[in-house]
């Protein structure tokens, strides 16, 4: 076989490993539920029959293994399972399907980190590599000071200090990105200028930071000094040597932040008020409804795992020592 | 020529017990070379410490004392005004000082005995031990600790017990990760092959052997983990599962006060209001990193390309 192929098909299989691992710890949270936990979403008031049923539908009088393959099957099909909140004591049951609540959430958050990504990968990698480039200069050390001091603050800090300045002192930007599915297209990129650009703020800084640290490193690697003493243009040299050789640590540095991206999308959901995944999972957590939270962490740690995935096949793919092997 | 007696022999010199400096002193030298940004790093530190430390003496007003009008303006007794139900800004942030300090340290140290312990472990019974602890921490380390946090919060509900054990477990994947590396290098010397020989123990040969030559970059690591520990708290707050009212903390206090933002057109002392407990986080971040750095230069000679 292919030296590639085999490399990327076990890199794969390892993916799908961890996912299984990660799906088996989500599943298992709900067996660390302390015993009143159904008094504690139904109500105190619950009858014996309706906690009995209750503990029917989730499945706790069969064993733990049988629940699970239940679980990740259904999952696999898009049923996510049904929300904890909407039941009552009197055994009435309102509550919704988790996917329903969920899948419009997860469009708006795609839309907003897709935004991000727009801007932020390409931002990056021009102040990354041009910084790397003019190492030392004055340009290098402004950009670097202004990430540097970026990084050091909190994700909601930077977005309050853009609210103060955008959308308070100066009303250009409206301060709530309160979107539907109704919404047009362009005004919902106006309302979630704010929150991007926040995101923006928050991952140029890291991923800029790598990108320079990477190339520095490239360009310190004795193969590049002997290319350029052999007397090469500047521009062969950046195309021609080290550029093959930087797309692994480059697409490394975007799928790490854009996995980061996933995280710090929570916190400013909530500052924006913005109807995604991640505000989702926060009320699912403040009002412990456990089979939101469970569908939301598995989306989050999905994507995370599969975006570290990707950058590992891309480097191997680019790597040209395995393109060529001998 | 004056006729001093010859009173040189090469052999008192040599018999000669060479001063040592003390700690102390070495400590000063050291410090007289520091640059300005660690100075100014450990000055920041050691205000947040004094504040943290005597916060009751220094807090003109209770923690939760709620017995002033809701939403008072900057001065006229309160340096910061009041918040939404008539507590004193000021006197809170001195107390956040010190709660969310003292959850993130000791979150960081309950890490570090975790995380530390497990990689030393790793390190030294290599084997399946070590097989089976890395690649239950690759698994950990798959899912992003933010959106683990939440879910075990969800689970085991927001007490500050639970806030500091699940953080401190989350956080010691990473410890782990750096002392298992680390005293990899060590574990291969022959002085510790020396030391098992004559049949000390596991025990020994972690505190005695190993852990005093691999201190600098987990000193180093233990600043920059208390950093992420502390922002992750705060951003936890931030989001209402972490640390409960009435704690008075950072985190949660710009939340509460988040709306003040609004009215910063008409009077800009209550716009930046929420952000001053933000803005206290970033100083402190800020300042440990650069202790960090000067450290990890001092004892490594190396600088961070970075």
């Amino acid at each position: 076989m292919h030296p590639i192929l085999s490399t990327v098909l076990q890199r794969l299989g390892l993916g799908l490993l961890t996912l299984f691992f990660v799906s088996v710890i989500i599943f298992s949270s709900i067996e660390f539920l302390p015993g009143d936990f159904t008094e504690a979403v139904l109500g105190q008031t619950a009858t014996e029959e309706t906690v009995a049923a209750f503990r029917r539908e989730l499945g706790l009088d069969q064993p733990a293994y049988i629940r699970y393959f239940d679980w990740i099957g259904s999952v696999m099909t898009g049923d996510l399972g049904q929300s904890f909140s909407g039941r009552a004591s009197s055994g009435i049951d309102r509550s919704r399907a988790v996917a329903d609540l969920v899948a419009p959430r997860l469009a708006n958050t795609l839309f907003l980190a897709a935004m991000t990504a727009i801007i932020a990968v390409p931002l990056a990698l021009t102040l990354g590599i041009t910084a790397a480039l003019y190492r030392n200069s004055i340009y290098d050390r402004v950009v670097n000071a202004g990430t540097l001091s970026t990084i050091s603050m909190p994700e909601f800090l930077v977005a309050y200090l853009l609210i103060l300045f955008l959308a308070s002192l100066n009303p250009i930007f409206p301060s709530l990105a309160n979107v539907n599915a109704d919404t047009p297209f362009w005004e919902r990129v106006y309302k979630c200028a704010l929150p991007a650009l926040t995101l923006t703020l928050v991952i140029v800084a890291h991923m800029m930071r790598m990108t320079r640290a990477a190339i520095i490193n490239l360009l310190a690697s004795p193969y590049i000094e002997m290319a350029r003493l052999k007397g090469l243009k500047p521009s062969t040299v950046i195309l021609k040597h080290a550029l093959p050789n930087a797309w692994a640590p480059i697409a490394n540095v975007i799928a790490f932040n854009l996995a980061y991206l996933v995280v710090g999308v929570v916190v400013v959901e909530v500052v924006f008020v913005y109807p995604g995944i991640g505000q989702l999972m926060v009320d699912a957590v403040t009002t412990r409804d456990i089979p939101v939270v469970q569908a939301c962490a598995l989306i989050f740690a999905a994507t995370y795992i599969l975006l570290n995935l990707l950058a590992d096949i891309i480097s191997i793919v680019t790597n040209p020592r395995l393109l060529h092997p001998r | 020529m004056t006729d001093a007696p010859e009173t040189y022999s090469a052999k008192e010199e040599v018999g000669q017990v060479r001063a040592r400096r003390t700690r102390w002193e070495r400590a000063k030298i050291e410090l007289r070379k520091a640059p300005l940004t660690a100075w100014f790093g450990m000055v920041v530190i050691a205000c947040y410490v004094f504040v943290a430390v005597f916060a009751p003496w220094l807090a003109p007003y209770g923690e939760a004392d709620s017995s002033f009008g809701a939403y008072l303006p900057w001065g006229d007794g309160h340096v910061f005004g009041t918040d939404q139900i008539g507590r004193d800004i000021f006197s809170r942030m001195i107390y956040g000082a010190r709660n969310t300090m003292g959850i993130a340290f000791v979150t960081t140290i309950l890490a570090f005995l975790i995380g530390g312990g497990l990689g030393l472990v790793a390190a030294i019974s290599r084997g399946w031990t070590d097989q089976i602890i890395s690649r239950a921490v690759d698994v950990l380390m798959a899912i992003p600790s933010l959106i683990f946090a939440l879910m075990l919060l969800s689970i085991f509900g927001s007490s500050i017990p639970s806030l500091i054990f699940i953080i401190a477990v989350l956080d010691s994947t990473r410890v782990f990760r750096l002392t298992r590396a680390v005293a990899m290098n060590v574990v291969v010397m022959e002085y510790v092959e020396a030391a098992r020989l004559r049949g000390e123990g596991l025990g020994w040969v972690m505190r005695r052997e190993i852990l005093p030559n691999i201190m600098p970059p987990l000193v180093a690591e233990f600043g920059l983990r208390f950093c992420f520990v502390f922002l992750t708290i705060a951003a936890l707050s931030f989001l209402g599962v972490g640390i409960q009212p009435p704690t008075a903390d950072w985190g949660s206090m710009v939340r509460d006060n988040a709306s003040l933002i609004q009215f910063a057109q008409y009077d800009l002392k209550a716009g930046i209001t929420p952000l001053l407990p933000a803005a206290a986080i970033a100083l402190l971040t800020i300042a440990v990193n650069f202790v960090v750095d000067w450290f990890l230069m001092k004892t490594s000679g190396l600088r961070d390309e970075v």
